[in-house]
């Protein structure tokens, strides 16, 4: 059994059950106003660009189906990409998990006597807990994605898979750069120009005196060893070229088969994404170019859970993700209670399926419940990952691990299974639709129910019985 | 047409309204509707909850009974969604191959109201009359897991008298979501805040659905809320007729909790 990300490193795992995590964001107007605007803003914008794109459907076809492949032959691919990165000049890392991958780049970074290191937004590094490993071997890393910057600067957490800033407003961020960086304009406005001028400064000083840069990966071509890296404000591009030593920490999934698959893929993510036609930068390179950008390349393929998702039949598709984020922006849980609630770097729907198969459904228990089952984010999904089928796979998938675990059945399961027995004998469930009725008579009123049903009249009205079922009429009439 | 009906264990219970007036709209229009009595719940909340095991048996009871009838309507989109995908699945799980493919032959001849009365029977123009100020719902299982499309607004905007009022936001989750609402109140809470929000900026006098769950969740806010706008399913308001009218919200009742 392959086994799961690894306890007591980096962020997959909340600290409270998500219901009680969002009580908190849903209680916080300031946050539902930043979220519902930016949401919605991207919304509109992604499914204007979408419309333009008379084979859409086609082309979520064809990203689904290419990945379908890859995960059936992921060995194989991972495999063929290794020879290919070796022979283009790199070197290639197993990490069975974080522990393993952060050891890795910590060894990496401190043989090349650097005790700085610029980053390019990364999920994977993120999901490790990298940067919590780097400073406490005494190296700094600094986030050079505006929106990570602003997250670093805060001493926050990201909220978001591509916007991890959604939940601060610029009036917000520009009290974080007064107080946070170093040697800044104290007339900052926070008009956003100003304020990307003002990151920019910043930045430009680290671009030019860090030889070491670390990175995360869209896509990995089996086929040539190819990594690329989709972003929109050419920090990426800077890491990626300007220092000596570039260290890519991947997901094995990231892999594709062949060069011609990123044409499917890079149509299909910014428009999903940002809503844009074409994400503005896009920078590819393979292993290492004598006297051109960084002279020594690794790529560490990170596994952390992933062969454990694999090994599910369901839940597998999940791998399938391409970090768009159109299922966050579509989802109405995420939109009112942010991606925090979530507790895991991956909020949202995909989070929902993606944290709790990482890490073992037990260590994420509530967030398969965390949906209301809509569909929204399957609709959105550029690449048709079946998020609500999966959700309903994980619950089952909790209840039996749950089981197996206890001696005495929950009392969910236990109400379940009463449920479904009365509902099984005809005579039962008849008599159970009068009761419902006595209610009624029992002076009961709607708002009081008992736990669990309590919650439903937090803020709901139950409605009474009627005086007759629909059976009792239809044998009357 | 003979056509078996699929009350749904909410309708017969909490809902019977919705149910007769699906029986009154089909024998009107010249149909014969039988009432297989032996079923009583599709076992949806069981599926969607994590019980898959649980739902077996009444997938069993479910196929068993409406194995004989050639056609089968539910006044829910949600339920014939769990019968059209769900319980094969649910089947195969159990690995009950034969049980999977009889509840395949059912899916495949079960409908949703609004595609019964679209698709099989070729209609738009019921003859139905209604003269109130309404506005439409999609829920989420007829708009994404059964996709009816504009079937229900094709048909409304056939009843006479009636003022369909266009929902902001309509494809928005009402956040009820079967136990959702339970495991995460404050969340569907909310989201059924801001579905509120839009039904009253519409200034209709009723919200309509095809499901009575949804109705139940948005209609229990709205009565909390005492603003007066009823909900009323669907097949209430196709089911009307100019020589027998019915006020808004007819077959509206009460509810507990708000204060007499
Ligand atoms: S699950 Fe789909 S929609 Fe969500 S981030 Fe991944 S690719 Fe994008």
């Amino acid at each position: 059994m392959p086994t799961t990300a690894p306890r007591g490193v980096g962020h997959l795992r909340g600290d409270e059950p998500f219901p009680v995590a969002a009580r908190r964001s849903l209680a916080d107007a300031q946050l539902r106003r930043n979220l519902g605007h930016a949401t919605s803003t991207i919304r509109a914008k992604s499914a204007a660009v979408i419309d333009e794109v008379p084979d859409w459907q086609e082309l979520r076809e064809a990203g689904s189906a290419i990945k379908a492949d890859t995960m059936a032959r992921l060995p194989e691919l991972l495999q063929q990409l290794e020879t290919a990165v070796v022979a283009a000049g790199g070197t290639v890392h197993w990490a069975v998990d974080a522990v393993e991958a952060n050891r890795i780049v910590t060894d990496l970074v401190t043989a090349t006597g650097t005790d700085r290191v610029m980053k390019v937004k990364s999920m994977a590094t993120q999901e490790i807990g990298l940067n919590e490993a780097l400073e406490a071997a005494g190296i700094e890393p600094v986030e050079t994605d505006l929106a990570e910057l602003i997250v670093q600067l805060g001493r926050d957490k990201p909220s978001h898979i591509l916007v991890p800033a959604i939940h601060r407003n610029r009036a917000e961020i520009r009290e974080i750069f007064l107080r946070e960086m170093p040697g800044v304009d104290p007339s900052l406005t926070d008009e956003p120009a100003i304020l990307a001028a003002a990151a920019r400064r910043h930045l430009r000083r680290t671009f030019l005196s860090t030889r070491v840069a670390i990175s995360g990966a869209n896509f990995a071509v089996a086929e040539t060893g190819a990594l690329a890296v989709v972003e929109s404000e050419g920090n990426g591009r800077m890491c990626l070229t300007l220092p000596d030593t570039l260290i890519t920490v991947m997901g094995i999934e990231k892999v594709i088969p062949t060069w011609a698959d990123l044409e499917v893929f890079l149509q299909l993510l910014p428009r999903a994404s940002t809503g844009e036609r074409m994400n503005p930068y896009t920078s590819m390179w393979t292993g290492v170019t004598p006297g051109d950008g960084p002279q020594d390349f690794h790529l560490v393929l990170l596994d952390n859970g992933r062969s454990a998702v694999l090994a599910d039949e369901v839940g597998r598709q999940a791998l399938h993700c391409i970090r768009c984020s159109a299922c966050l922006n579509v989802c109405p849980v995420y939109e009112r209670t942010g991606g925090h609630a979530y507790g895991s770097v991956y909020p949202g729907p995909i989070g929902a399926v993606l944290s709790p198969q990482l890490t073992g459904v037990e260590d994420n228990a509530s967030l398969p419940y965390a949906s209301s089952l809509c569909g929204a984010c399957f609709d959105a999904c550029p690449v048709k990952i079946d998020i609500p089928s999966i959700l309903v796979h994980l619950r089952a998938e909790h209840v039996t691990a749950y089981r197996s675990e206890h001696r005495l059945p929950s009392a969910e399961a236990v109400t379940m299974a009463a449920a479904a027995y009365t509902m099984d004998h005809l005579p039962m469930y008849e008599a159970a639709q009068r009761g419902s009725r006595l209610a009624r008579f029992a002076g009961r009123r709607g708002r009081g129910l008992p736990p669990p049903l309590s919650g439903w009249t937090v803020g709901r009205d139950l409605p009474q019985p009627p005086p007759q079922t629909f059976r009792e009429w239809w044998t009357q009439r | 047409m003979r056509i078996a009906l699929f009350v749904t264990c909410l309708a017969d219970t909490l809902f019977p309204e919705a149910a007769k007036a699906t029986v009154r709209l089909l024998e009107r229009l010249g149909h014969e509707v039988v009432f297989p009595q032996d079923q009583t719940c599709c076992g949806q909340m069981h599926i969607n909850t994590g019980y898959p095991d649980d739902a077996l048996r009444l997938v069993r009871r479910h196929v068993r009974t409406f194995a004989p009838y050639d056609v089968v309507v539910a006044p829910s989109a949600s339920c014939v969604g769990s019968v059209r995908h769900q319980h094969a699945l649910v089947a195969r799980r159990a690995g009950d191959e034969r049980l999977a493919s009889q509840a395949e032959e059912i899916a495949r001849r079960t409908y949703e109201l609004s595609e019964l009365l679209v698709d099989v029977l070729g209609l738009t123009d019921l003859d139905a009359y209604y003269p109130h100020r309404v506005t439409y719902h999609p829920t989420c299982h007829s708009l994404r897991m059964i996709r009816v499309g504009d079937k229900p607004l094709r048909l409304l905007r056939a009843v006479r008298g009636l003022d369909l009022v266009e929902l902001p936001q309509a494809e928005q989750c009402c956040g009820f979501g079967g136990t959702f609402a339970l495991k995460n109140a404050d969340t569907s809470t909310a989201m059924l805040a801001d579905k509120m929000r839009h039904v009253l900026a519409t200034k209709a006098d009723v919200c309509t659905a095809g499901d009575a769950s949804c109705l139940m969740h948005i209609g229990g806010g709205l009565a909390r809320l005492r603003t007066g706008v009823r909900t009323v399913h669907l097949a209430e308001i196709l089911a009307n007729t100019e020589p027998a009218p019915a006020p808004a919200g007819r077959a509206q009742r009460k509810t507990d909790g708000v204060p007499a």
